[in-house]
């Protein structure tokens, strides 16, 4: 049960509310790290794939408003394609990992800024609301290319962020492939191919929209939560 | 009341405690052996507490970079890493050292926002069995545990029974062990919880909302070792169920 109400063309017809995201699969992002990887608490660069579940209660749809936490102040938001399995997937090569796929969508995920990568950290990823998806799913007969997509960040309707999916240290089909050697993605399910370094900040009162040409805009607003409760 | 979910002769049931086998829904009268389990109810977003048991962390202490902790160390699990009882768990050829992990699974029955401390254990539908596998050879110090240990397919076993509430008089008082083929090969008691039950919802309640069939996998005591494969593992905790695993190698999966 969840409040994704998106239907798409294609099988699986509707997500399924499974949502993972992927961390640090920007080139930049851990390069930015410098040589922290290599000392404690991370000792080593990741091997593979460093995952993360975004539950149920995070979901939230195109245009609705999640509370910003008083104590954060703020949320950086994370702009990434997900990519929308529609058979299931499981040890699929990376030649017919993208086969296995409905298509592609948004992902906004908002984070509470963190430095330290060692734990989980779930209090700062699993608010509620703090996982827009959406506006929609496009098959892949439009998305040909998902490692070639520009995506956009606004703020208040002004631009603040530009990432493409072609800095993805794995592209779309060798992640697909890494993930379902472990652990089997299922039908609805979604992948986020993950954020790309810099992404921006917001606070109470902002409103944000994440796109890119094919598949549309993603918008929210962000409150504080004394507004939330109250409304 | 305790209640499974199986399949059996073509569709899925509920299911009751007899004194020989369990009786369906529908009235029959079926064998243990003769059903699939399945995991007792319609599970919702899975939170698995790491080191939360102080002999466990003592265990663990020489290989963690970081020891110190000032909140609980949470992580998810997605559906897919789930089975139920009588189940089989697939130890991959290049580990070498995976493990069981005896739970309580604390099943969530209402909707938690802010929870406090008092009003915490009215949101507790009831309790099961965990058995939450790990392949130490995978861990890597990037949101650890990571989901390679953690997430695997089949990797978290939960059962037999989902327990209700109301029959369980102190969660906080009920000895657990693990048995590697009939030989125990860890004990503990859910009294040395480091976080207890009512911690854990005011602290996870907090910040995400927790609603009915969420669980909660509340950590396991010291005494993890390895299990190879063939390996019957039984996950055990006295008033709640007796949870049956098998270990089996690549080959079973085609590999």
């Amino acid at each position: 049960m969840h409040n994704l109400d998106i239907s798409f063309e294609v099988a699986p017809w509707r997500l399924s509310g499974v949502v993972y995201g992927t961390l640090m699969n920007d080139r930049a992002a851990l390069a930015e790290l410098g040589d922290a990887v290599d000392r404690p608490p991370y000792n080593a660069p990741p091997k593979a794939p460093v995952l993360y579940v975004k539950p149920r209660n995070t979901l939230a749809a195109s245009g609705a408003s999640v509370s910003v936490p008083t104590d954060a102040g703020e949320f950086e938001i994370g702009a990434s394609i997900g990519l929308v399995v529609g058979r299931t997937a499981c040890r699929v090569s990376e030649s017919e990992a993208l086969s296995c796929l409905a298509g592609y969508t948004l992902v906004a995920d908002l984070s509470v800024p963190h430095d330290s990568f060692y734990r989980p950290s779930i209090r700062f990823k699993a608010r509620d609301g703090s996982c827009f998806i959406g506006p929609k799913v496009v098959s892949g007969n439009e998305i040909r290319e998902p490692d070639r997509l520009t995506l956009r960040v606004l703020l208040d309707g002004k631009l603040v962020h530009t990432a493409s999916t072609s800095s993805m240290l794995r592209p779309a089909a060798r992640l697909i492939a890494a993930v379902t050697d472990f652990m089997t993605l299922s039908p609805g399910d979604i992948l986020m191919l993950g954020v790309a370094t810099g992404a921006p900040r917001a606070r109470a009162g902002q409103h944000f929209a994440v796109e890119t040409y094919t598949i549309g805009l993603l918008e929210g607003t962000l409150l504080a939560e004394s507004e939330a409760v109250s409304a | 009341m305790r209640t499974a979910r199986v399949a059996y002769g073509g569709a899925l049931h509920e299911a009751t405690p007899r004194a020989q086998g369990l009786r369906l829904n529908d009235g029959r009268i079926v064998a243990e052996h003769d059903v699939v389990w399945l995991p007792p109810f319609d599970v919702g977003t899975i939170i698995a507490l790491g080191l939360n048991y102080a002999d466990h962390v003592k265990e663990l202490s020489k290989e963690l970079t970081l020891t110190s902790q000032d909140e609980p160390l949470v992580f998810l699990k997605g559906p897919g890493a789930l089975i139920g009882h009588r189940g089989f768990t697939r130890r991959p050829a290049d580990a070498t050292f995976m493990h069981y992990e005896c739970e309580l699974a604390v099943v969530i029955g209402a909707t938690a926002k802010n929870v406090n401390r008092a009003d915490a254990m009215k949101h507790v539908a009831g309790y099961t069995v965990c058995n939450d596998y790990a392949i130490r050879d995978y861990l890597e110090n990037w949101y650890r545990p990571n989901l390679r240990v953690k997430n695997r397919d089949g990797g978290t076993v939960l059962g037999p029974w989902l327990v209700d509430a109301a029959d369980v008089s102190d969660p906080h008082n009920l000895s657990l062990r693990t048995l590697v083929n009939g030989k125990v090969t860890q004990q503990g008691n859910t009294a040395n919880m480091i976080n207890d039950i009512p911690a854990l919802i005011e602290y996870l309640s907090g910040f995400m909302t927790l609603q009915a069939g969420d669980v909660i996998l509340t950590g396991t005591p010291d005494g993890v070792v390895n299990v190879n494969i063939g390996d019957e593992v039984v996950t055990e905790i006295d008033g709640i169920g007796r949870l049956l695993n098998t270990i089996v190698g690549d080959a079973v999966f085609g590999r």
